[in-house]
């Protein structure tokens, strides 16, 4: 789950990790009256779960409160595209004012979890404020890296030697190492998949402090933190993802799409975007029904496909293990009748009531196209490319 | 021999809920030797009148010699009952439920690093071997067929999917292995293709990835250096877009490695039959094993 910079300060505020000063706003009056109570030069930062705002406009630095009123009202109310965002763009609901550091040096450092050695992984760099990607891809002899131990956590001499590693200022070694450990915690306490400073900075009387904030806090742990569960901005996902999110659905509005995907298990919804792909009609969106959808679900599933604008072209592939094939059919129906679809719809079904399900479909009226299996599904939608013009 | 279960799977089934206790059916019907069920309270009584119940899994080992457990207990609870197998001393540890926090699994990994059990997932379908009648979890039983080709997948369905395609193909199966789709879980993908390379019942490999992490190409390098059988892969999520989770906490794209099209060349490299279409997994076998 993403969570706003504003949000994240917080977090860092609450264990001990030096941040400027700064407070949210949700009116441009209010934003100049914290720039007036911060009493010098400020940065308007909007907030937003998306990288890539200070390449459009996102974040201004300005040297009065009235100036701060302005950007703010400009920013508010508006949605924000940057390259990580789709075309409809972010709303901007609320700004953060912090104030402006003299900055001396730019870091940059993150935690994730890496699979591959099962533990959390905290990754350092002197190249602040760049992508870390980039760093990697070429100055990858800039990057530190330290594995903190799954049952000790990271200890303090590890943080000491990421610390050297940076380079700080000598004045500036115990305030950073204390700040790794603090940042480790705040990884740790909180459940997150994401802790990322860029930029950490040194101000020019080093001090180090994390001018950025970005968290993210693992959904499967959410439970056991009911706080920050409440975090959650369903506001800045994509309307039909904001949907999905409420049946509890795992939906990926994906951009250029033409075919709506409706598929049980993560690993055949992959597979079978990808022959959708190959079949020279790119997917939509990646929709997981899972195991244990209930009748409901299901025809919401196909409503949130149905609303997508892009889609021409349905394909339900279902392998039932735990899922009822007639339960998944029965949906289809109801939810396609409701909405007076008339899109072609390829559906192969195997697995639990196979047999079932694909009698309720043929016997529904739909425009109902079976397929024996992942290749005739491919088949399938070919054809059904031709027939409808091979428009592309 | 199949790999990892067999005839001499004596199971043990810890969480018999809704779904547990309608997998643990399915497990018995198959014909699976199912010796102890653990639910807490329920002490004294039979699961389907013949497999008795126990409260912890300690006292079912010590009274069944239970050597294999599989979990269905709701995720919060996954670490403390893999905990709870592995203090038992069972052998094989399978952990169907997904959700699992992250953190868990890190602590859980540690925690079994130098323990004789071996854990497979969490998040995963389980495992099956058709000619001894031995299933682990949740793969269907009725679209398997005995035979000679190991499955090892990070997926579910798809899992199901190579099966029906091997079977449309005239080929069936020694052992399918379900790893798992989380960021950390037990045993790998180069774990699994050390036993298929060392099992006789095992002619050919198929292996199933997707998107996320390197395990893939800790896979390919490890069947360039130890694998004689003939391999086919196929990775799932060619189409996926970086930065967005495909459902599966493991599956998404953070870094070049996590590709599939960097998977696909290192599998390629190391000289397995990479299909670039999941629907192509049994034409590919069948040509490959010239069958």
């Amino acid at each position: 789950m993403n969570i706003h910079e504003y949000q994240a300060k917080q977090i860092l505020d609450d264990f001990g990790v030096p941040t400027p000063h700064a407070e949210v706003a949700s009116t441009a009056a209010e934003a100049k009256e914290i720039a007036a109570r911060i009493g010098r030069r400020v940065v308007v930062k909007a907030q937003v779960h998306a990288g890539g705002r200070g390449k459009v406009g996102g974040v201004k630095l300005v040297n009065t409160p009235e100036e701060a009123e302005q950007v703010a009202a400009s920013l508010l109310g508006s949605r924000l595209v940057t390259n990580q965002t789709g075309a409809n763009g972010v709303p901007v609901e609320k700004v953060m004012i912090a104030e402006a550091l003299d900055i001396k040096d730019e870091l940059y450092i993150s935690i994730v979890i890496d699979g591959d050695i099962g533990a959390p992984v905290l990754m350092a760099s002197t190249e602040g404020g760049m992508e870390i990607e980039e760093v990697a891809e070429y100055s990858p002899e800039k990057i530190f890296r330290v594995a903190g131990d799954p049952l000790i956590g990271l200890t303090t001499y590890h943080a000491r030697d990421i610390a050297l590693a940076l380079e700080v200022p000598a004045g500036a070694l115990r305030a950073t190492t204390k700040l790794i450990t603090d940042l480790y915690r705040v990884f740790i306490e909180n459940d997150c998949s994401l802790v990322e400073i860029n930029p950490l900075v040194i101000t020019q009387d080093d001090q180090i402090i994390a001018l950025d904030a970005k968290i993210n806090l693992e959904d499967d742990a959410l439970f056991r933190h009911p706080e920050l569960a409440k975090l959650r901005d369903s506001n800045q996902l994509d309307p039909l993802e904001q949907r999905a999110d409420k049946a509890d659905l795992a939906y990926v509005k994906l951009e250029g799409g033409r075919v709506g995907c409706m598929v049980n298990g993560a690993g055949l919804a992959m597979a079978t975007m990808d022959i959708a792909n190959a079949a020279g009609a790119p997917p939509a969106n990646f929709l997981d029904i899972g195991g244990s959808a209930d009748q409901g679900q299901i025809e919401e599933a196909f409503k949130i496909i149905m609303a997508d604008d892009d889609v021409e072209m349905i394909l339900v592939n279902l392998f039932a293990g735990i899922a009822r094939s007639d339960v998944v059919a029965e949906g289809i129906v109801a939810a396609a009748k409701e909405t007076n679809a008339t899109l072609p719809i390829v559906v192969a079904m195997r697995g639990t009531n196979a047999e079932k399900g694909i009698k309720i479909l043929a016997g529904s009226g739909l425009n109902i196209t079976g397929a024996p299996d992942l290749a005739g599904a491919t088949v399938a939608i070919k054809q059904k490319l031709q027939e409808m013009g091979g428009s592309n | 021999m199949a790999i990892l279960v067999g005839s001499e799977t004596r199971l043990l089934v810890q969480g018999l809920g809704r779904d547990g206790s309608f997998q643990a059916s399915r497990t018995r019907e198959y014909g699976t030797n199912m010796v102890a069920a653990v639910h807490p309270g329920r002490d004294g009584q039979k699961f389907e009148d013949e497999v008795p119940y126990f409260s912890t899994v300690a006292n079912a080992v010590e009274q069944t010699g239970a050597n294999t457990g599989v979990i269905f207990v709701p995720a919060p609870f996954a670490m403390d009952a893999i905990i709870e197998q592995v203090d038992a001393g069972i052998e094989l540890v399978v952990c169907i439920s997904e959700g699992v926090p992250v953190l868990d699994m890190v602590k859980v990994m540690e925690y079994i690093k130098d323990k004789p059990t071996r854990l497979i997932g969490s998040n995963c379908p389980g495992l099956l071997s058709p000619a001894s009648k031995a299933k682990v979890g949740i793969v269907p039983g009725n679209i398997v067929r005995p035979g000679n080709v190991g499955v090892v997948s990070r997926s579910g369905t798809l899992t199901y999917e190579a099966i029906a395609q091997l079977v449309q193909h005239g080929m069936g199966q020694s052992t399918c292995v379900g790893i798992g789709g989380d960021p950390v879980h037990g045993t790998t993908f180069t774990d699994v293709l050390e036993l298929f390379q060392a099992d006789d019942e095992t002619e050919a490999i198929v292996l199933i990835g997707e998107i996320g992490g390197i395990r893939e190409q800790l896979a390919a390098d490890y069947i360039r250096e130890h694998v004689t059988k003939p391999v086919v892969a196929a990775i799932a999520g060619q189409s996926a877009p970086a930065g967005k989770r495909m459902g599966h906490a493991g599956a998404i794209v953070t870094g070049k490695a996590a590709l599939a099209s960097e998977k696909n060349k290192a599998l390629s490299e190391a000289g397995v039959h990479v299909v670039e279409s999941p629907a192509m997994i049994g034409a590919k076998m069948k040509e490959v094993l010239g069958s």
